[in-house]
């Protein structure tokens, strides 16, 4: 009954969400107002019917209604709560309804703005993201109803979304349950904030498509969406970030990234997205590369749907694959229709988006930003390549092909090295021209230090050439980004009479996308120092020792005291944990650690738990394979030592600190730039 | 002038990048093949880098954990999406295969810790290549277990 007005209600909206897409778009030609306000209204329903929808989903699977497929796939009674609540994302049919429901939260927001500021823009905003939404709703709809139920037929266990003739509801006594792997943390949070970037990333392309319809193209479109990318930036960012943690955390295998197709297909928006981020800038500022921006986001849009197909279906043989699906073939129906309009009507205003002057100096800021642009979208290439390639290889010969973690590291590595050193002269180009000489003169101190510090790396650490590589470029634009933020503080130290943490303050919150950014550069440095470190330079060891003897790896002594196993707990799980003292080199104590393997019986999933050390350094990562119960004479441990990893997690929370000073709102400047000559506004409207 | 020193330079940077993808899609792609593949080339594939797919027999499991050494027994599971749609699914097409001793079979040697998704009826997905005594020796195992689970998790080890 229940399960039957979650469908209904779902329909409901899919009828809405089509009426406002069609209401928007006849009123807006045929000039009636009272159509395009209905449609608004219209758009503006949606968010409460699809909150309801998932109200609905998540009562069902909160009370063990396994007489619903989606339930029954998902949940079982020994899952606590919150997991029954984040089941919502944790099936096909669910996640389907959860981008929905984000992607009506946001056209909702954006619904809400003022109209009369962008009323030429505004319908047409709606219509673009109402049929996104309309699109994935109807996948839920037509092919992947969260609500279908069981049903006992002649034939078997089926599931409808209609009762068929002659059959009884089937109720499960006990669902599948979620896999164990995904009970932690890191991924109930993880798939949300992936999905809640490539939602708001729907919202800029939806304005740049609103400015080519409406011929409205200045670059009005880029300033009202350039905090929505912002936001939506930050959001991917961290569901990449959290993806790689609890494959650190959790899978056991000392890694953290392993070039997997799924990886790519969130990794690739991220790229295009950044290099949207920096290009739209050079259109503010001057006036340039208005098609690039418009190419960029619906690439980046199309990405966006293309990733979460791909996280969604079986179509790639990947470890994050899906059952095969129905839904593949409308997904890239879908994507080739959005990608042909989107190109069609770029072509249609080619002539309203020339660039308004031309770029001069090769070492201005315009042409390293386009350089920039270059090489991650030649990052996209190699990505897109390394996904594409076995299909292609399989169709024109037959030959099954696959490209492994050494094909992206060799031909994005030194893509990577040249943004690393791009991003630290970059911001230091003048707009229009630039010289060696200014640029020189900007960079010789640092470059001089970084250079000693390479020297110092080569004497005492390593002498491996791609390390010497790496931390030279990562030296220099952590100095050089030093160096200029330091001016700049001390700069404001002099003129202003502030103390330097005043002047660092006042000078990054009045110049918070500028600062924003070097934060942001900074932290990619520090992530590439636990990179470097990590992929140059893990070691790992395996050994089967008895209780009392010990294993030696990189100065670090573990010794293995005891291994104690619990069962029949309650979550339905085994629990074996061992217990190993780290002593370092000198013999001194540094802790215990406790590596644990879990079993979860129900669905016969072990799981292995690292016990991990961390410091700055390294981290020891020590990981229980196998024992002996009874004798405790025979446990295998597999040790790894990551160098400087944990650079790579501290890199990442300043990235988010980076983000959120460039995002964080300001009193509205795009308010004053649009009204500028009629009256300058007293409030601080709510964007 | 101003025109082509730009364009100069973007096809240099197209040229490096283009470079790049190709020495490293030469050096380091791996062919994918089945076991009845494997099979049919016989020694002209001896030494490359080569990915198999198969299906675990479990009763062939044998873990030394003194020396980590892992070896098993795969049988030949097709590779084509629509051949295993017509027996039924991933699930029933490695079930068939495990069963059917008439199917083409390989011996794997990994060293490393026992994955825990290694299991009777698993999908193996190993990396490595095939030594002149019949054996894959694999630096890389990977194993699905498509029958519990709508979603095949990662397991990586090597």
């Amino acid at each position: 009954m229940i399960a039957d007005l979650g469908f209904g209600v779902l329909v409901v909206t899919f009828l809405v969400t089509l009426y406002s897409v069609f209401a928007a778009i006849y009123g807006e030609l045929k000039k009636i107002p009272a159509l395009v306000e209905s449609a608004r209204r219209a758009m503006l329903l949606t968010w409460p019917l699809l909150t309801l929808t998932a109200g609905i989903l998540i009562y069902l699977l909160v009370n063990n209604h396994f007489e619903v497929q989606f339930v029954y796939e998902v949940t079982s009674r020994s899952m606590p709560t919150y997991l029954k609540v984040t089941a919502w994302w944790g099936g096909q049919a669910g996640s389907l309804l959860f981008w929905s429901w984000l992607m009506s939260a946001f056209t909702s927001l954006v619904t809400l703005r003022k109209w009369d500021r962008d009323r030429e823009l505004l319908p047409w905003v709606t219509v673009v993201s109402g049929v996104t939404m309309a699109f994935f709703i109807g996948m839920n709809v037509f092919f992947e109803n969260p609500f279908a139920q069981l049903y006992q037929t002649f034939s078997g266990i089926e599931s409808h979304t209609f009762q068929p003739a002659n059959s009884i509801l089937f109720t499960p006594q006990e669902g599948r349950g979620l896999n164990p792997l995904l009970r932690h943390p890191g991924m109930v949070i993880h798939p949300p904030m992936l999905y809640l970037g490539f939602v708001s990333f729907v919202i800029p392309y939806a304005f740049a498509m609103a400015a080519l319809i409406t011929g409205r193209t200045d670059d009005r479109w880029i300033r009202i969406t350039r905090r929505w990318a912002l936001w939506a930036w930050l959001f991917l960012t961290c569901g990449l970030i959290l993806g790689g943690r609890w494959a650190y955390d959790v899978l056991g295998w000392g890694g953290y990234w392993g070039w997997d197709p799924v990886e790519i297909a969130a990794f690739m928006p991220w790229l295009t997205g950044t290099a949207f981020l920096h290009s739209v800038m050079i259109q503010e500022k001057r006036g340039l590369f208005k098609h690039w921006n418009i190419l960029l986001i619906v690439l980046t849009y199309d990405l966006v749907i293309f990733g979460t197909f791909l996280t969604r279906s079986g179509v790639l043989s990947s470890v994050h694959s899906f059952a095969q699906s129905a839904i593949g073939p409308l997904f890239f129906g879908f994507i080739g229709l959005t990608l042909i309009t989107s190109v069609a009507l770029i072509i249609y205003r080619w002539a309203n988006l020339k660039s308004e002057t031309e770029m001069k100096s090769l070492l201005s800021r315009e042409a390293l930003f386009l350089l920039n642009n270059l090489l991650f979208i030649s990052i996209l290439v190699v990505c897109f390549w390394g996904v594409i390639r076995p299909l292609i290889s399989e169709l024109f010969t037959g030959q099954k092909v696959t490209m492994g973690p050494p094909y992206y590291e060799k031909a994005s590595g030194p893509l990577f090295a040249a943004l690393l050193f791009l991003m630290g002269i970059a911001p230091l180009s003048a707009w229009g021209h630039s010289t060696m000489k200014t640029l020189g003169r900007a960079l010789w101190k640092p470059t001089l230090l970084a250079v000693a510090i390479t020297v110092w790396i080569f004497f005492t650490y390593t002498r491996d050439p791609y390390a010497l590589i790496g931390f030279s470029l990562v030296a220099f634009t952590i100095l050089v980004t030093l160096y200029e933020y330091g001016r700049g503080v001390y700069a404001r130290m002099r003129s202003q009479d502030e103390n330097m943490l005043e002047a660092f303050w006042t000078l990054t919150a009045r110049n918070r996308r500028r600062y924003g950014g070097y934060i942001v550069h900074l932290s990619i440095a520090l992530m590439a120092i636990g990179i470097l470190g990590i992929e140059l330079f893990q070691v790992e060891t395996q050994g089967t020792i008895a209780v009392g003897d010990s294993l030696q790896i990189s100065g670090y002594t573990i010794k293995y005291r005891e291994v104690a196993s619990w069962d029949n707990l309650p979550a339905g799980v085994n629990y074996t944990r061992a217990v190993v003292d780290v002593y370092d080199r000198e013999g001194n104590f540094l802790g215990n650690l406790h590596p644990r393997k879990d079993y979860y019986f129900d669905s016969q999933q072990p799981m292995t738990i690292p016990g991990q050390l961390a410091s700055m350094k390294d981290e020891l990562y020590v990981l229980l394979i196998n024992w002996e119960p009874i004798s405790q004479a025979g446990t295998t441990f597999k040790i790894f030592v990551n160098p400087l990893v944990n650079w790579l997690w501290l890199g990442s929370l300043l990235f988010l600190v980076g983000i959120i000073v460039a995002a964080w709102p300001d009193k509205d400047p795009e308010l004053v730039t649009v009204q500028e000559g009629k009256r300058i506004p007293q409030t601080s409207a709510a964007d | 002038m101003k025109i082509n020193k730009f364009v100069i330079g973007g096809i240099l940077v197209l040229g490096a990048v283009v470079f790049l993808i190709w020495t490293a899609t030469t050096s380091t792609s791996e062919y994918f093949l089945t076991i009845d593949e494997l099979h049919a080339k016989g020694a002209s594939i001896a030494n490359r880098n080569l990915r198999v797919s198969g299906a675990v027999i479990g009763d062939t499991i044998q873990y030394d954990a003194q020396t980590l050494t892992l070896t098993f027994e795969v049988a030949h599971v097709p590779a084509d999406n629509a051949i295993i749609g017509t027996e039924g699914g991933l699930a029933d097409a490695l079930h068939d295969a495990v069963v059917d001793p008439s199917r083409e079979r390989m011996t794997v040697q990994y060293v490393g810790p026992k994955p825990d998704l290694l299991r009777n009826e698993a999908q193996a997905i190993v990396t490595g290549h095939l030594g002149e005594d019949g054996v894959f020796y694999a630096d890389e195992l990977l194993l699905k277990c498509p029958t519990k689970y709508e979603e095949a998790v990662p397991e990586q080890a090597g």
